[in-house]
């Protein structure tokens, strides 16, 4: 007799939402019924984690959201024993549609597909699906077949600058030498962006499977994955995966007895994002500091130990089994002329729906954020959207309908970056923004360019001073010429790109920066220096409880009376504004007159 | 590394430290490049890589002090000073700064007496600042001892340390208020 099957979702933002305990409890609960709880990775619902997915006898799906310790033995109870599907926190079923509808109906999972539905630490479950019947394929075929495969899928690399796959493996097949590399980029530096995390963490194989495939089209016979420390899940996974694949063949040695070699190690990075530049993160596996090099000699020449070396995305990646299994026309059927495929993105910020996406080339940020994100999660207009991280720009509300692909994005000043799209609404600070993104920056600027290592600080300095009610006339223009000249005079991608966060928010917020810089406002209230935090007296009813967060005691008053806040020793940081269950304390923007320093050190504008 | 590697270790730090070094040094000292991986495992096995272990990594694998003492000072991650019994990272990436990072850390930094980031002077708590914990969904973001917490509040941040006070990290999640995402709703 068919029996019911239940899946839940673990990956890191699952466990970070409670799942691994629920998935202790209904574990439990299930074995007494005979059931097998299998574990997968995520379907990228963020938003709704943890995610229970029952499977009915007859195959019909039911998912889960929001699964607690309070809900989930009545997944056991109601549906699996009683029958009846438990409404309230059902996402999707055969007959309810719902959010998760929305958020999934306009997506095209092409190489999410085993995402959230094979279990990612066991190779019969990738198997099952249909897994390294790609490598089979690939290696029955020969090399140039591989890589003309690959070219008419219009693959573009997915790491951030679009290069063509088939001209980097022409490239690197063409290399002399017997000795060549794989590496995998699996350093995923920019912040705000978890795609590379979450395919790792929900199906490893299918990464190792396109190494292998590049490995064959190449001649490789060694690869790395290089993968930051702070993702310790999708690394465990890895090793599981890497393990299984050795067990089953598929590494090693004369592998599907075609006499073809290869092995996977992989490399931790050390907490520094200039080594996901790819001469850097050679440098890096080499066991030197992660500093970029001048190229040529480009890695498909001169790479890793300094033999021809292919250097890829884990997208990338992760993308070549499906299209070698499917054929590439299965691929460029979707997305523009330029950008073809489907492209993953992780949304995140003020939206609605958040999680890990994956669309057509070519939709615009519209449909995204609303149709699939489900707007804005304040109920307050959208201002901006942010790509491509530190290397990319913000897209102003009003170009939301600019197709998200390589070359449209380019045109307005953005990037498409690896896939972080960040939704910003009417709170947030443009010029605060572009001052994160470049501290950032200066952080991990190498050092070895002038233009970059002093220019950052520069610019960081201007902007530091424009937050700070202190901005001069001239500071805008100053910063247009000082970012110009460090994408001309930079080594690396790193500080070519730098400057686009300030360059495309002074183009498309000028009026913020102006804002700043003449009225010594900040908008959206934001920038310390230009904030004040004040109690409404009216609706104090002295209580007390903001009294008790304040770090620095600034606050005062007697019981049962209205406090006051001390501008003067008030560090703004907002914790207790939160506190206040009466909703009294409300932040001010003051134009102010003067600046200085406070007790902590920091600057803060007062009123004369 | 896998626990089990974590436990040789362990066993082998409190004979002799020494021992661990050369243990975690033979490991690698075939591979090319292997510098970063054995300061890593150091530092997985020690909680920090002190100067003198250069020293001795030096000797065992034939690489200059000082090209090591560059290594450890490039990489954010490596730490040349003890860490406190419990380590929070703080993520302040895009999605975690415009979800108010900066009043976590605030929060943190008043809990656990660790102002201005590092270690708390009773040697409980050392903040991290990083980058981006990939969690950017659930933000803000913290680690505690690898244990992610989500769509933090400053609120949130007392009841977490709370209970890593008393000793339950693991059940930390119990205390949070996280818009309903959390294990116990
Ligand atoms: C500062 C900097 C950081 C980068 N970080 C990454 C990264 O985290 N992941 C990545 O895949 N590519 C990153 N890249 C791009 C890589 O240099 C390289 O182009 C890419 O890995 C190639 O793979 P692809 O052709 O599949 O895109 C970065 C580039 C620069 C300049
Ligand atoms: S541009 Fe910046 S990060 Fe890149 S090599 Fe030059 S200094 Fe280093
Ligand atoms: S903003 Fe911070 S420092 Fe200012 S009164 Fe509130 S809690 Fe105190
Ligand atoms: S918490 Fe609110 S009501 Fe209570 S004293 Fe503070 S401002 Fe007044
Ligand atoms: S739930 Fe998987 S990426 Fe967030
Ligand atoms: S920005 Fe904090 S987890 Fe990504």
């Amino acid at each position: 007799m068919a029996e019911y099957q239940v899946k839940i979702g673990l990956a890191s933002c699952s466990i970070a939402a409670g799942a691994a305990k629920v998935y202790d409890l209904l574990n439990e609960a299930l074995l007494q019924k005979g059931i097998y709880l299998q574990r997968t990775g995520c379907r990228g619902l963020c938003y709704c984690e943890p995610q229970v997915e029952v499977i009915s006898p007859e195959g019909k799906s039911y998912l889960y959201g929001n699964v607690n310790l309070a809900n989930a033995s009545r997944i056991v109870t109601e549906h699996i024993q009683g029958g009846v599907p438990a409404e309230d926190f059902l996402l999707q079923g055969p007959d309810k549609d719902g959010e998760a509808g929305s958020f999934l109906r306009k997506q095209q999972r092409f190489l999410l597909h085993n995402c959230g539905k094979i279990d990612p630490e066991n190779i019969q479950s990738y198997l099952a699906a249909g897994g390294y019947s790609g490598l089979e394929k690939a290696l029955a075929q020969t090399q140039q077949e591989v890589i003309a495969e690959i070219k008419a899928s219009g693959l573009r690399g997915r790491g951030g600058a679009g290069f063509p796959t088939h001209l980097k493996w022409t490239f690197a097949s063409q290399a002399k030498g017997t000795q060549k590399y794989i590496i995998c980029n699996a350093d995923e530096g920019d912040p705000g962006a978890f795609m590379d995390r979450s395919i790792l963490e929900s199906d490893p194989h299918s990464v190792l499977e396109g190494m292998l495939i590049a490995a064959y089209a190449i001649g490789a016979n060694a690869g790395y994955i290089y993968i930051r420390a702070e993702y310790p899940l999708a690394i465990r996974r890895l090793k599981v995966a890497i393990a299984q694949a050795k067990e089953h063949y598929f590494l090693g040695h004369d592998i599907l007895g075609v006499g073809f070699d290869f092995e996977i190690y992989i490399r931790e990075g050390a907490g520094a994002f200039v080594c996901g530049e790819e001469t850097a993160l050679i440098a890096s596996i080499e066991g030197k500091r992660g500093m970029p090099r001048f190229r040529p000699p480009f890695p498909v020449e001169a790479g890793l130990f300094g033999k021809p070396t292919s250097i890829n995305n884990v997208e990338t990646f992760a993308n070549v089994p499906r299209i070698i299994a499917l054929g590439a026309s299965a691929y460029s059927v979707y997305g523009t002329e330029e950008s073809k495929g489907t492209k993953v993105f992780a949304l995140a910020g003020k939206v609605n729906r958040g999680g890990l996406i994956e669309v057509p080339m070519g939709m615009t940020i519209r449909e995204i954020v609303f149709e699939i994100g489900g707007g804005i999660s304040s109920g307050k207009p959208l201002k901006a959207v942010q790509t491509g991280g530190p290397s990319g720009g913000c897209i102003p509300a009003t170009l939301e309908d600019t197709p998200v692909d390589y070359e449209s994005l380019k045109k307005i000043g953005a990037i498409m970056g690896s896939g972080g799209l960040l939704v910003m609404d009417e709170e947030t600070c443009m010029v605060d923004v572009a001052k994160f993104f470049l501290s950032f920056t200066r952080e991990e600027s190498c050092g070895k360019c002038t233009f970059c290592r002093v220019g950052t600080e520069q610019m960081l300095r201007i902007l530091e001073r424009i937050t700070a009610g202190e901005g001069k006339e001239e500071d805008i223009a100053t910063l247009q010429t000082l970012g110009e000249k460090i994408q001309a005079g930079s080594l690396c991608g790193l500080g070519q790109t730098m400057p686009n966060p300030v360059l495309t928010t002074i183009k498309y917020f000028r009026e913020e920066y102006e804002a700043h810089v003449r009225d010594k406002v900040c908008p959206a209230k934001v920038c310390k220096a230009l904030i004040d935090y004040e109690i409404v007296s009216e609706d104090c009813k002295g209580c007390g409880l903001c009294v008790k967060q304040c770090p620095v005691g600034a606050i005062s008053g007697e019981k049962k009376a209205p406090h006051v806040i001390d501008a003067e020793n008030c560090l703004r940081c907002g914790l207790c504004i939160n506190s206040c269950k009466f909703n009294c304390i409300v932040v001010l923007s003051k134009p102010v007159t003067v600046s200085r320093q406070n007790a902590q050190g920091q600057r803060v504008g007062v009123m004369k | 590394m896998s626990a089990l590697v974590m436990n040789e270790f362990k066993v082998l730090k409190e004979k002799n430290p020494l021992f661990v070094i050369d243990a975690i040094i033979q490991r690698h000292n075939v591979d090319p490049g292997a510098a970063i991986p054995i300061l890593q495992d150091i530092q997985n096995a020690f909680g920090y890589v002190a100067p003198e272990v250069l020293e001795r990594v030096s000797e065992l694998t034939g690489i200059w002090a000082s090209e090591l003492y560059s290594i450890v000072t490039f990489y954010s991650q490596f730490r040349m000073e003890p860490i406190g019994e419990n380590l929070i990272q703080v993520c302040h990436g895009t999605a975690c700064h415009l979800a108010g990072a900066e009043k976590i850390t605030e929060a943190l930094q008043h809990e656990t007496g660790a102002r201005g980031g590092g270690t708390s002077p009773d040697g409980k708590f050392t903040l991290e600042k990083v980058a981006c914990l990939g969690c950017c969904s659930l933000a803000p973001v913290i680690t505690v001892n690898e244990e992610t917490f989500g769509r933090l509040t400053p609120a949130a941040v007392g009841k977490v340390i709370g209970e890593v006070r008393k000793g339950k990290s693991d059940c930390a999640h119990d205390a949070l208020v996280c818009g309903g995402g959390c294990s116990n709703g």
